[in-house]
C-alpha cells in the first residue's frame, strides 16, 4: 500500500487554478522527485500535504489516514516532516537547540513540569540532547552544535534543516529545494545524504530543480506544468517524455 | 542552568542587602517604593516570557494588572450587609468566605475575604485572557499590538465609566490581606519589612520558574515560534495553543501583581490601567533587552524605582515614551546589551 496518496487535488488562489486535479502516490521506501517549471505548483503540493494549506478539493491520504485540511503540527506528528524552500531555521537558538525542537512530538513536558523541572522533565531533556546530539553525529555536524544556526554558512544551514526534520523521526520527509544555492560538491553530498536517509527507511518525496541530482537518486519523477501532472515514471522514462522535454525545452535543464 | 542557580542566589543576596542598607541608613520608607517596584516588576517579567520569548506583543498588560486589583479591591469592600438575608450570602458567610470589619469612619462592613477576591482575580484574569486570547493570537505584528492596545482601551474605559469601580477615584479603604494570622498584605508601617520580602519572595519565585521555563521543551517552542512559526508547526508545535498558554500565564502574573499591590496601597485607581501603563511595560521590556529576565528585571527595579520617587517629576510618562523611541532606533536588543563604541558608530552613520 501507498504510503502516501492524493486524488483529485484542487488549489486556487483568487482566480489562478496552482493545481488542477492532481492524483498520485508515493510507495514506501522510495525516493519520489517532482519537478517542474518555476510555478508550476511544487510547493503549493507540499504545503497541501504538510498542512499549511487546505485543498479546494480532493483527498490526501496518509499511512491509513485522511489528512487534507489538518493542522501541520498534527500531520508532523503522524509522522511526515519537511524543510522549506527558504530555510526556515529558529534565530537565537543554536543548532543543537533546532535539532531538539525536532523531537517536540516525541516528548510530553508541559508548562507545569517544566517549570517546577521535576525529574521526569530532566530526564526527558536528557535524552532529547542525546538523541538530537546523534542526529548530528549522523550528519557530521555534531562540532557545530553550540553554533547558532542562522548564522552558519547557507550549506551548512540546509543540512540543519535537514537534521532537525530527522530528529522528527518521520516516516515521509518533504525536502523542498534541498540543493538549491549550493555549489556542485555540496550538491554531491546532498545526493548522497539523501540516499541514505532512505536507506535508514524513511521515504523522500523531493522537489528538486537539479535535473542531474533528481535522475541519479530518485525511483520515480513526477512532473508538473501549470497545476497539471503531465507525466509520472521511472527517470530514465521521463527523459525520453516528449511532453516534458517540451516544457523544459528552451530551460537550461532541458539539455540534460 | 547552573549559571542562572548562582544568579538567583545573587539575586536573593542583593535583595536581603537593600534591605539591610536602607534599614541601616533610616531609609525604611525607600522599602515601600521597592516593594512597589517589585510588584510592577512582576507585570514585566511575564511579558518578558510573552513578548521576548514567545515574541507576541501585548499593549493591553496595564489591563490585566488592573483586572487583578479592580476585581479584588470590589471583593473586599464591597458592603453585603443590606444583602445578608439573601441566600447567596448566607451560604458564602457559612463558607467561611466573608468577613465582618469595621472601616476608618466605624461602619460595619461585611464583604469577602481577600483570599476569595485574589483567587478570583486570578481566574477572572486567566479567564479574560483566555476569551480575549483565542481570536487575538490568530493576529501577527501590528495587527496583534492594535488588537491588545483595544482591550486595554476597553478595560480603562470600563473602569473609569462604571460607579462600582469607583469611576475616577478608584476604589479605596482596601483592606489588608491577611495570608496567614501576623502576615499579611498591607501598607502599615510595621509590616513594610515584611512586605518588602513577600514581593521579594514573589520575584525570585517567578524569576525561577521562568529560567526553568526557558531551558525546556517548552522554552525552545516558544522561542522557535517567535523566530520561525511555520517552521515550528511544522516540528509538531501546536503553536496556537502555546501562544494562548503563555498569554494567559502572563495575563495571571499580571494579576496577581495587580491584586497584591492593590492590598499593599489599600487601594487603586484608573491609571493603573491606562494605555500609558501598557505602554510602559513594554517600554521595560525593550529596555530590558526583550529576551532577557535579567535585564527585564534589572531595568524594571530602575526605572520603577526612579519613576516612584518621583525623579521624572511631570514628565514620568513621557520618559518611558522617550525611551521606547531611543531603544527602538538605537538598541533594538535592549540597553543592557548595547556596547558604546558601536553605538556611537551607530549614531555616527545615521547622520
Ligand atoms: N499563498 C499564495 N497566494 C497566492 N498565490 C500563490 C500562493 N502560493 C503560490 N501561489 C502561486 O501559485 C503558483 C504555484 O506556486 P508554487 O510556489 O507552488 O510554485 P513552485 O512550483 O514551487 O515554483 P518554484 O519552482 O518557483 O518554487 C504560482 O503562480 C504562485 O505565484
Ligand atoms: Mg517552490
Amino acid at each position: 500500500m501507498a504510503l502516501l496518496s492524493a486524488k483529485g487535488l484542487n488549489m486556487s488562489f483568487g482566480g489562478l487554478k496552482a493545481l488542477k486535479d492532481v492524483s498520485f502516490s508515493v510507495e514506501p521506501g522510495t525516493i519520489k522527485a517532482l519537478i517542474g517549471p518555476n510555478g508550476a505548483g511544487k510547493t503549493t503540493l507540499f504545503n497541501l500535504i504538510s498542512g499549511y494549506l487546505k485543498p479546494n478539493s480532493g483527498v490526501i491520504v496518509f499511512d491509513g489516514r485522511q489528512i487534507q485540511g489538518l493542522p501541520p503540527h498534527r500531520i508532523a506528528s503522524y509522522g511526515i516532516a519537511r524543510t522549506f524552500q527558504h530555510i526556515r531555521l529558529f534565530p537565537g537558538m543554536t543548532v543543537l537547540e533546532n535539532v531538539m525542537l525536532g523531537l517536540h512530538t516525541h516528548t510530553r513536558s508541559g508548562f507545569l513540569s517544566s517549570m517546577l523541572r521535576l525529574p521526569r522533565t530532566r530526564n526527558e531533556e536528557r535524552f532529547v540532547r542525546e538523541e538530537a546530539m546523534q542526529v548530528l553525529k549522523m550528519m557530521g555536524i555534531e562540532d557545530l552544535a553550540d553554533r547558532e544556526a542562522t548564522r552558519l554558512a547557507y550549506g551548512q544551514q540546509r543540512i540543519v534543516e535537514i537534521a532537525r526534520a530527522l530528529a522528527q523521526k518521520p516516516k515521509l520527509l518533504l525536502l523542498d529545494e534541498p540543493a538549491a544555492g549550493l555549489n556542485i560538491r555540496e550538491t554531491r553530498q546532498m545526493g548522497i545524504l539523501i540516499h541514505q536517509i532512505r536507506q535508514s527507511g524513511v521515504t523522500v518525496f523531493i522537489v528538486e530543480h537539479d535535473m542531474s541530482l533528481v535522475m541519479e537518486i530518485s525511483d520515480e519523477v513526477m512532473v508538473l506544468s501549470y497545476g497539471e501532472k503531465i507525466a509520472e515514471d521511472h527517470p530514465l522514462a521521463i527523459q525520453k517524455n516528449e511532453e516534458v522535454i517540451k516544457v523544459y525545452l528552451g530551460e537550461e535543464d532541458a539539455q540534460n | 542552568m547552573k549559571g542562572e542557580r548562582i544568579k538567583i542566589g545573587l539575586l536573593c543576596l542583593l535583595l536581603v542587602l537593600i534591605d539591610l542598607i536602607t534599614t541601616s541608613v533610616a531609609r525604611t520608607y525607600y522599602l515601600t517604593q521597592l516593594t512597589m517596584s517589585l510588584y510592577y516588576t512582576l507585570v514585566v517579567l511575564g511579558l518578558v516570557l510573552l513578548m521576548g520569548y514567545a515574541g507576541q506583543i501585548s499593549l493591553g498588560h496595564a489591563g490585566f494588572f488592573a483586572i487583578g486589583g479592580y476585581t479584588t479591591a470590589v471583593l473586599s469592600t464591597y458592603n453585603l450587609l443590606k444583602y445578608k438575608d439573601s441566600a447567596v450570602v448566607k451560604v458564602s458567610s457559612e463558607l467561611g468566605l466573608l468577613t465582618l470589619r469595621e472601616n476608618l469612619y466605624g461602619e460595619q462592613i461585611l464583604s469577602f475575604h481577600p483570599w476569595i477576591g485574589v483567587l478570583l482575580s486570578l481566574v477572572i484574569a486567566a479567564t479574560v485572557a483566555y476569551l480575549i486570547g483565542i481570536p487575538v493570537l490568530k493576529l501577527k505584528g501590528h495587527y496583534l499590538a492594535m488588537a491588545t492596545l483595544g482591550f486595554g482601551i476597553i478595560v480603562y474605559r470600563i473602569v473609569l465609566g462604571t460607579p462600582i469601580f469607583g469611576e475616577a477615584d478608584g476604589v479605596s479603604d482596601v483592606p489588608p490581606f491577611v495570608i496567614l494570622p501576623g502576615l499579611s498584605i498591607s501598607g502599615q508601617m510595621d509590616e513594610r519589612r515584611a512586605n518588602y520580602y513577600i514581593a521579594s519572595l514573589l520575584v525570585v519565585v517567578v524569576v525561577y520558574l521562568m529560567t526553568n521555563l526557558i531551558n525546556s521543551r517548552v522554552g525552545r517552542a516558544l522561542r522557535a515560534i517567535h523566530g520561525a512559526e511555520d517552521a515550528a508547526e511544522s516540528a509538531g508545535v501546536d503553536t496556537a495553543e502555546y501562544k494562548l498558554k503563555v498569554f494567559v500565564m502572563s495575563a495571571v502574573i499580571a494579576a496577581l501583581a495587580g491584586a497584591f499591590l492593590t492590598h499593599f496601597n489599600g487601594g487603586i485607581g484608573p491609571s493603573e490601567a491606562s494605555v500609558m501603563k501598557s505602554v510602559r511595560y513594554v517600554a521595560i521590556v525593550a529596555a530590558g533587552g526583550m529576551a532577557s529576565i535579567w535585564g527585564g528585571l534589572t531595568m524594571a527595579m530602575l526605572l520603577n524605582f526612579l519613576s516612584l520617587r518621583g525623579y521624572f517629576g511631570q514628565y514620568d510618562d513621557a520618559v518611558f515614551g522617550a525611551v521606547l523611541i531611543l531603544i527602538m532606533l538605537f538598541a533594538p536588543e535592549g540597553l543592557l546589551r548595547v556596547n558604546p563604541a558601536g553605538l556611537l558608530k551607530n549614531i555616527f552613520k545615521r547622520s
